[in-house]
């Protein structure tokens, strides 16, 4: 009868150390995730509650970006890359659309104006139409899913001198850099998405991701006005193949490209007309580096 | 009573003393003095190396119209060493993590990863360099739940180095995206390390006499039919401590 007893006691403590760590395992992303529901965000006056957006949450995001916000909802599977990115994983705490350099959080701002102005060529609307509190709030709920915020802060957003008057100099300039740091090797000497190193680009996880074109018509996924461009190439897309380009660009310079870039978009614009006075040639992919 | 006090106060100095002198000479002890050595092996035929097709960049052709790149997944010298094999301390080591000072330099040269590995002390400062007329950018695709943050810069002719540090233990893949051919290992551990030659030989140094184990890690390939293997290994005063490893090729 002891002899039993004892048995049944070794088999019990056994059994609950096998499924001790599985069930800790289960668990473990939800009780992190609870640990963390104290989480705020503060844009402009707006003090945003992560709690708050739960309900939000559930009704608008839940669908694509899952319950524990890993971009495993179940409408995930329908989005097939490179036409369209998979939901974001905010778990990993990576961002496209930063004011920070790249490798570093983005500001609550950041993640404000990403959720109110969606991004084009994707499945992710503008929520221009919940309020700014439900926004600011949703902002502090998309925090709360990746353990970075707790350990880390928002990076330094980079300095954005003023904009300059466009020249015809300044649009020649910004096409020396963009024949110097090779911007054509992905984006195709005319922008057309179409460079040698276009075909075989993957995203941090591995999926097939294509460069933005610029002479289709649609928007910057990261904003498109000329500041938004400015951050977009001196920040970096973390997450993309698209680097920061902050240690070659000079912020002059970075003004200079903005320009040049606009005179490859559809859209019409100052600098469009400007280069077609200029009659400007695309840069010559064959010259050596630096003699464009 | 006053007696007593400054008795007190005179034995927790010496105590002080006495604890700060043993604690600095076990640091001096600690550098320099033992170390861990071997050769890493391949068992079998070393497998065939592709050949890179780097076409789409016409410089990258040009830099290595001399001798073409091929991939540098399994690199197996004349007599069957092993190289990029990385060898550290994965169980014994008491010290600090950052042990050197070094600043290794993990350049980008005729379109490819110089060295191929890089093994790097948690929080030890390295340098990344461009050699090439062509554009690069360098990125480094950490998992972000460690603690180590991915990153993504280009590097254009010309430009400067980078330096950067990363935080904690970890294989991390380093890739150009310009260049998809180009993929680098970051093989980043606690305390002293070392990554074998092309004869296969390595030497880790700063080794103070203990009881360790050391671990071979090869980058994950489908050409072995193991990636890490782990020995014990003892170092006693004046007499380095020895482990060689052999990976079957499959």
């Amino acid at each position: 009868m002891r002899t039993r007893l004892r048995m049944w006691t070794l088999l019990t403590v056994a059994a609950a150390a096998l499924a001790l760590p599985m069930l800790s395992l289960a668990q473990l992303t939800q009780h992190d995730l609870q640990s963390r529901i104290g989480m705020e965000s503060h844009v402009g006056n707006i003090t945003g509650h992560a709690k708050a957006a739960e309900a939000d949450y559930r009704r608008y995001c839940v669908g694509c970006h899952g319950q524990l916000g890993d971009g495993n909802g179940e409408n995930a599977p329908y989005m097939q890359p490179p036409m369209y990115q998979q939901p974001r994983d905010f778990q990993l705490g990576v961002f496209k659309c930063r004011s920070t350099p790249t490798g570093t959080l983005p500001t609550d701002e950041d993640l404000f104006d990403a959720i109110t102005r969606g991004f084009d060529r994707s499945n992710m609307p503008q929520w221009n139409t919940l309020s700014k509190q439900e926004r600011a709030d949703l902002v502090a709920w998309v925090k709360h899913f990746s353990p970075r915020w707790a350990n880390e802060k928002p990076g330094t957003p980079i300095q954005v001198p003023p904009e300059p008057e466009v020249t015809a100099d300044r649009i020649k300039a910004g096409r020396d850099v963009f024949a110097r740091v090779q911007c054509w090797k992905c984006h195709g000497v005319l922008g057309q998405a179409n460079g040698p190193s276009a075909a075989t680009l993957t995203d941090d996880l591995g999926r097939p991701i294509a460069p933005f074109n610029f002479t289709e018509g649609s928007r910057p996924k990261c904003g498109d006005t000329d500041r938004d461009i400015y951050r977009i190439f001196m920040t970096g897309l973390d997450g993309t193949p698209m680097p920061s380009y902050a240690d070659n660009i000079k912020p002059e310079e970075a003004w200079d490209l903005v320009f040049y870039l606009r005179t490859l978009m559809s859209q019409h614009s100052k600098e469009k007309e400007m280069a077609k006075k200029l009659d400007l040639k695309p840069v010559d992919p064959n010259a050596p580096a630096g003699q464009q | 009573m006053k007696k007593r006090n400054k008795v007190v106060a005179v034995l927790s100095a010496v105590v002080l003393v006495l604890c700060g002198a043993l604690f600095l000479g076990r640091k001096a002890n600690a550098a320099g003095e033992g170390k861990i050595t071997g050769t890493v092996k391949l068992d079998g035929a070393a497998p065939h190396m592709r050949g890179i097709d780097m076409s789409k960049d016409p410089y990258c052709v040009k830099a290595n119209s001399g001798s073409p790149a091929h991939l540098q997944t399994v690199e197996v010298g004349s007599n069957g060493g092993l190289e990029n094999v990385v060898l550290y301390i994965s169980e014994g080591w008491t010290g600090s993590a950052t042990t050197s000072t070094e600043v290794p330099v993990f350049d980008q040269k005729n379109c490819m990863y110089t060295p191929h590995v890089l093994a790097l002390d948690a929080g030890q400062t390295f340098k990344v360099t461009t050699s090439d007329q062509t554009t690069h950018n360098i990125h480094p695709l950490p998992n972000p739940m460690t603690g180590n943050i991915p990153w993504n810069q280009s590097q254009p002719p010309g430009a400067a180095p980078i330096e950067k540090t990363w935080k904690n233990p970890e294989v991390i893949p380093v890739q150009c995206n310009i260049h998809p051919w180009m993929h680098g290992w970051h093989v980043v551990v606690k305390g002293p390390y070392a990554t074998t030659d092309s004869s296969g030989n390595y030497t880790i140094n700063n080794v103070p006499p203990g009881n360790y184990t050391v671990t071979a890690w090869h980058e994950d390939s489908p050409n072995l039919t193991q990636t890490t293997q782990t020995q014990k290994v003892t170092v006693a005063a004046g007499k380095p401590g020895t482990a060689d490893f052999t990976f079957k090729a499959k």
